[in-house]
């Protein structure tokens, strides 16, 4: 086949909703998108750990610790399956790793802002899971086999995840003064950044049109941002929390709320290394990896010398 | 003390061991070497907080059934008194976050701070070679409980066994420098391993009951299989004989400390709330 009829065959097999494989041709640009997407995706769920392991130590009983180890725990694991998905792009973990460590990757800037109480443990599983999964089911059906596999999994956890964060703020919301006080807190600092984990509006999003063409992303970030907001306001009512947005209504034509400005330039400038935890972040997972260098090394080295020894018996 | 105090301040024991290796190896949870053992000492860390629970509930239904006069006796913390002398019981969060370190029954190894994941390794070998000869002879305790909880504990201590084990051979046996720090972290660790096999009064008292374990001949098998391991992994048997202990009694290293400070926290700030 030429380039051209590779080409031709790929596209059909999109049009079709054929799921692709590792070993299918594909676009160069394909390749690269998928690789930027699903090593972004695994660097947030590793960063994504740091800020909710945060509060394991200071859990305020031994469940609600045990329910967060577990889960930061399955954040670690999607971290697994997404660099090994992304690995079948041809890519290995320790590129990947390199790419985050030189801030050449990006990770999702939601994790760098800071757990300042327990509600945020609440905040995140509710909010910043609950977003999550709304960009995740769609890539369920994502047209890359081994990516679209890996979410269903992913889904399926962080659908428990978000549970498990909105009965924190439930628990929370049928609490004492302080423990309402500290969810509406919570509440107010983790709401705008969720709306921000859409990203850029449409108009400006540079990547959506090849990646809804290829069937990477299924609805746009405005699409999805919208449709968070509605299920989320719903959400906060049962919970008697107020949302942090004097704009917020209901519009009866669209079916849809309103919702105010979002503060770009913050979003933005987090992006660009200026959020509250970006630099100790990055810091911590560097500091991880290079403390880890050693006892890596020491694997390898005796695993070779096994090996070696194996093969003398022999 | 009592019969019953005397069950207790085991239960305890055995439930604060359990809490506080756990909460040692889930400081590493998002630090770790490489993210699967990351994952695998996460495991590790809710294996040993499940049984510190199951310990706890055990110990809270204990104290709950002493009769008023007895139970100021038994803790000095005045958050608990108060709990206590408004009528009401305890459960596994008030003895976890409201006791303080004098109270704590703990051996001195599971306290040691994690510094590196040599330290880390070894302390868990010291620890898991122990919990797992203990734990075999404990599932014949005659207190059903505790023999039960020993009995789901086998399981999961002979994963720790091996996991650490492994561990101790392959930074033995890997490069020089892995040899270096294994061994260095074994040397320093090590005066802290005598205290599992002492017995005190608590132990003398619950293995006349059949309820603990003869520690003198866990030690022998011990010894012989650190030996054993250590051979494999190109390690020596450290030389020190001086040996630090007091756990078992309250008297604890300045580590105990920082870790209730860090885990009673919200208990602490936030009194008598439901999370």
């Amino acid at each position: 086949m030429t380039v051209h009829s590779f080409q031709e065959h790929f596209d059909s097999l999109i049009d079709r909703e054929i799921a692709i494989e590792p070993k299918d041709w594909m676009p160069d640009d394909y390749r690269k998108t998928l690789i930027r997407q699903i090593s972004q995706h695994a660097h947030s769920e590793i960063i994504g750990m740091l800020p909710e392991g945060n509060w394991i130590t200071r859990a305020p009983s031994l469940r609600r610790k045990a329910v967060l180890l577990a889960k930061v725990q399955d954040e670690a694991g999607h971290g697994l399956y997404l660099y090994s998905a992304a690995e079948t792009l041809g890519v290995s973990r320790d590129e990947l790793y390199n790419q985050l460590h030189t801030g050449k990757a990006k990770y999702s800037s939601i994790f760098n802002y800071p757990t300042l109480t327990w509600a945020d443990m609440g905040a995140i599983g509710w909010l910043v899971d609950g977003a999550a999964i709304m960009n995740q089911v769609p890539l369920c059906r994502a047209s890359y086999g081994p990516y679209a596999r890996a979410m269903v999994r992913v889904c399926k956890e962080e659908s428990f995840h978000q549970r498990q964060g909105f009965e924190i703020m439930l628990n929370l919301s049928n609490g004492t003064d302080v423990q309402k006080k500290m969810a509406q807190d919570a509440f107010n600092r983790w709401w705008w950044p969720s709306l921000m984990m859409f990203g850029p509006p449409d108009a400006e999003s540079p990547n959506t049109v090849n990646s809804v063409r290829w069937r990477i992303k299924r609805l746009t970030n405005d699409e999805l941002r919208q449709k968070f907001v509605d299920v989320t306001v719903e959400q906060a009512k049962i919970l008697g929390l107020s949302v942090p947005d004097k704009d917020l209504k209901w519009n009866e034509e669209r079916g849809h709320y309103d919702f105010g400005v979002i503060n770009w330039d913050e979003f933005w400038n987090v992006v660009m290394g200026n959020g509250p935890c970006n630099k100790q972040r990055l810091e911590t997972r560097k500091k991880a990896w290079e403390d880890g260098k050693w006892v890596r090394d020491a694997a390898m080295a005796h695993a070779a010398k096994r090996k070696e020894r194996k093969a003398k018996a022999a | 003390m009592n019969n019953k105090r005397t069950l207790l301040d085991y239960t305890l024991r055995l439930a604060d061991d359990a809490l506080i290796i756990g909460h040692r190896l889930s400081e590493w949870c998002g630090h770790g070497p490489i993210l699967e053992q990351d994952i695998a000492l996460t495991n590790t860390a809710l294996d040993h907080l499940g049984r510190a629970r199951s310990l706890f509930q055990y110990a809270a239904d204990q104290f709950n059934g002493f009769p008023a006069e007895d139970k100021k006796e038994v803790f000095s913390s005045v958050t608990l008194q108060t709990l206590l002398a408004s009528g009401a019981s305890i459960g596994e969060d008030d003895l976890a976050s409201l006791r303080d370190g004098w109270d704590f029954r703990n051996v001195l190894l599971v306290e040691q701070p994690n510094i590196d994941w040599g330290y880390t390794v070894a302390r868990s070998f010291f620890y898991d070679l122990f919990n797992y000869l203990y734990f075999t002879e404990l599932v014949k305790s005659k207190d059903e409980t505790i023999s039960s909880v020993a009995e789901k504990s086998l399981k999961e201590v002979t994963y720790h066994l091996r996991w650490s084990s492994e561990w101790v051979v392959r930074l033995g046996d890997g490069t020089e420098e892995s040899n270096k720090r294994i061994q260095q972290a074994v040397n320093e660790l090590w005066m802290y391993t005598g205290e599992l096999f002492v017995a005190n009064d608590t132990d003398n008292v619950m293995q006349a009951q059949g309820i603990s374990p003869d520690l003198g001949p866990l030690k022998t098998e011990w010894l012989a299989r650190v030996q054993s391991v250590f051979d494999e992994a190109t390690i020596a048997m450290p030389t020190g004989t001086w040996m630090q202990q007091g756990g078992k009694d309250g008297n604890h290293s300045e580590h105990l400390g920082y870790i209730l400070t860090e885990l009673q926290f919200m208990q602490r700030a936030y009194p008598g709330m439901s999370w």
